[in-house]
């Protein structure tokens, strides 16, 4: 067996937060799958130190009735050009269960972590 | 009117009513029967129908003083059990009106009570009840349900990821705090008292409690997500529950357990009804189901136990694995979590489904996967069990080789990278294997968790299968 290895505790945004960083086909996966399930795409950004409320500052409105993946691409890149040093979140709303269907964060702050 | 003429009738002639059509507001239910050698059918059921609702073994004058026709429980149908020639199913409507509003301990009381000791059955099984959504507006539910337990714990699109702490039994507070805060700090969002755990000599409640909050607290702080621990409030009186509830909300804890079985449908829904006020999430444990439900011919089926549960309340209840160390089999499974989750069930008999069940606008209840689980699993799990459960790995984070933070980041890099994928549109079960070993390369906590695992399969099989052609 192995010798043991040492955990270091990892200061996570919730879902994907423990796989190696997305690159720009695995965000575009996500975004074409929240779309297929009919969920509406909304972005959200907060400073890092604030990361761990409910509520990160809404970026325009959610983009009801938005299908075209590229419309979707456009607003993350805006919304990052606006506040390169936040954290970029992308959500799928479900009005149906009034919960949200996809949450992840796409970009980090001061693109410590950039899918492109 | 009609004339009192005492003496013993045959239960048919009052209580098998084939050409009844149930009421929208009747409370329906199909049980399985295997009567005495040489009594009819329609006898047998009738008389499940009159044991279970107004009938007594001889007429009485006082029947007279009411009309037992607004009262009485009807045996309306009887089907053969696929694949057995001694069983058969019988439906029952019974009248709303039987029931006290809110109360499943009353229908239980009323549907299970003494017509399961009758002689004139060898045995008898509650396969399924209907609830009318008349009925189900009494009750009050899931205090929080899926939708507020996502809310508050601030995670979506991803099934929860959870832990029961080992060994059973014997760690003092401290060190069972340890545990709790290994687990968390690695990547779990939940951890969970073992169900015989309650207050021993060997760890008292109250100071399980302060270490696990302070392990809560630290967990959360540094990893920026949202931590909980079931703090198991299952006590030997309500008085008890209620002071270890009352302390967990003290220190801000944001959920609790109970074990419903073991401590009552009273003592349960008592519970969801304070934690639907204190805001505070129920996580709810079936120790004692297996006496009840596994065997096929006799008890109630667990099916109806989930659905009891709903109504009772709590916003989390096992529900077996399918794949891990304890019984469950897959379609049945599916059948009644479908029950536990969704706003309507379509009869479905390959599901186990005997009746359309509406739900209304109640809350659903997190389906929990737990017992003898580890990563192999998986992908089957996810795709079995869907986003809105909790995937609970005991043995399968804290026997990691690298000790809980790491068994607990194996399991959350491989939900993660499952979900990826089935978001990818890639197949689970078909390409888990795959799934698995790409994230491995990235992970070595993972890498070393598949190596540890990768001969550990429960292949037994079930011993109560659906009676399904």
């Amino acid at each position: 067996m192995s010798v043991t290895g040492d955990y270091q505790t990892k200061n996570t945004l919730e879902t994907f937060g423990f796989l190696p960083p997305f690159n720009q086909q695995d965000v575009y996966a996500q975004i074409n799958y929240m779309i297929a399930q009919g969920l509406t795409p909304g972005i959200e950004h907060e400073a890092p130190e604030n990361a761990g409320t409910h509520y990160w500052t809404m970026w325009k409105l959610p983009f009801f009735g938005e299908t075209d993946l590229n419309n979707v691409v456009n607003e993350l890149e805006a919304c990052r050009r606006e506040y390169p040093d936040h954290h970029i979140r992308l959500t799928g709303y479900d009005n149906y269960t009034q919960s949200q269907g996809v949450n992840f964060v796409v970009f980090k702050a001061q693109g410590s972590s950039r899918a492109w | 009117m009609a004339k009192y003429d005492a003496g013993v009738k045959e239960y048919r002639d009052l209580y098998w009513a084939p050409d009844y059509v149930p009421l929208d507001t009747d409370l329906l239910a199909c049980f399985k029967v295997i009567g005495q050698a040489g009594v009819p059918r329609e006898e047998v059921a009738a008389a499940v129908a009159a044991e279970s609702s107004t009938g007594t073994w001889s007429t009485v004058w006082s029947e007279l003083l009411t009309d037992l026709e607004f009262y009485k429980g009807r045996a309306y149908r009887i089907e053969d059990v696929p694949g057995d020639k001694d069983a058969f199913y019988t439906f029952i409507a019974y009248p709303l009106d039987l029931f006290e509003e809110g109360s499943v301990v009353n229908v239980l009381t009323s549907l299970v009570g003494n017509v399961f000791g009758f002689k004139a059955l060898r045995s008898l099984r509650l396969e399924d009840i209907r609830f009318p959504i008349a009925y189900i507006k009494t009750c009050g539910g899931p205090p929080a349900g899926i939708q507020l337990e996502r809310d508050r714990l601030n995670k979506y699109g991803r099934p929860l990821l959870g832990c029961t702490i080992k060994p059973k039994l014997g760690l003092s507070a401290k060190n069972y705090g340890r545990a709790v805060y290994e687990c968390l700090r690695g990547g779990l969002d939940l951890t969970k008292d073992d169900e015989n755990i309650n207050s021993q000599p060997f760890m008292r409640w109250r100071d399980r409690w302060d270490f696990v909050a302070e392990a809560i607290h630290k967990a959360e702080a540094e990893t920026g997500e949202r931590k909980g621990h079931y703090l198991n409030v299952t006590a030997s009186t309500p008085e008890e529950m209620y002071k270890r509830a009352e302390y967990a909300k003290e220190l801000n804890m944001p959920i609790i357990m109970h074990d419903f079985l073991t401590g009552g449908f009273t003592a349960n829904t008592g519970l969801a009804n304070w934690c639907r006020e204190n805001g505070i999430l129920l996580h709810i444990h079936r120790a004692m189901h297996a006496v009840i439900d596994r065997n096929p011919n006799h008890g109630i089926h667990f099916r109806v136990l989930a659905k009891c549960l709903r109504l009772s309340g709590g916003d989390q209840l096992h529900t077996g694995t399918v794949v891990g160390k304890l019984e469950g089999d897959r379609q049945s499974t599916l059948g009644f979590v479908d029950q536990l989750r969704e706003s309507f069930v379509p009869e479905d008999r390959s599901r186990g489904v005997f009746f359309d069940q509406d739900w209304g606008s109640m809350p659903g209840v997190f389906a929990v996967a737990s017992g003898g689980i580890h990563v192999w699993h998986m992908p089957a799990l996810l795709n079995i069990f869907g986003d809105d459960s909790c995937l609970q790995f005991g043995g399968g984070t804290q026997g990691h080789p690298w000790g809980n933070a790491a068994g607990a980041c194996a399991n959350r890099v491989a939900l993660e990278a499952c979900v990826k994928a089935r978001n990818e549109g890639r197949e689970l079960e078909r390409e888990g294997k795959d799934i698995l070993t790409s994230a491995a390369q990235h992970s070595p906590e993972l890498a070393v968790a598949m190596e540890t695992w990768k001969e550990i399969v429960f292949e037994f099989d079930t011993v109560d299968k659906l009676d399904v052609q």
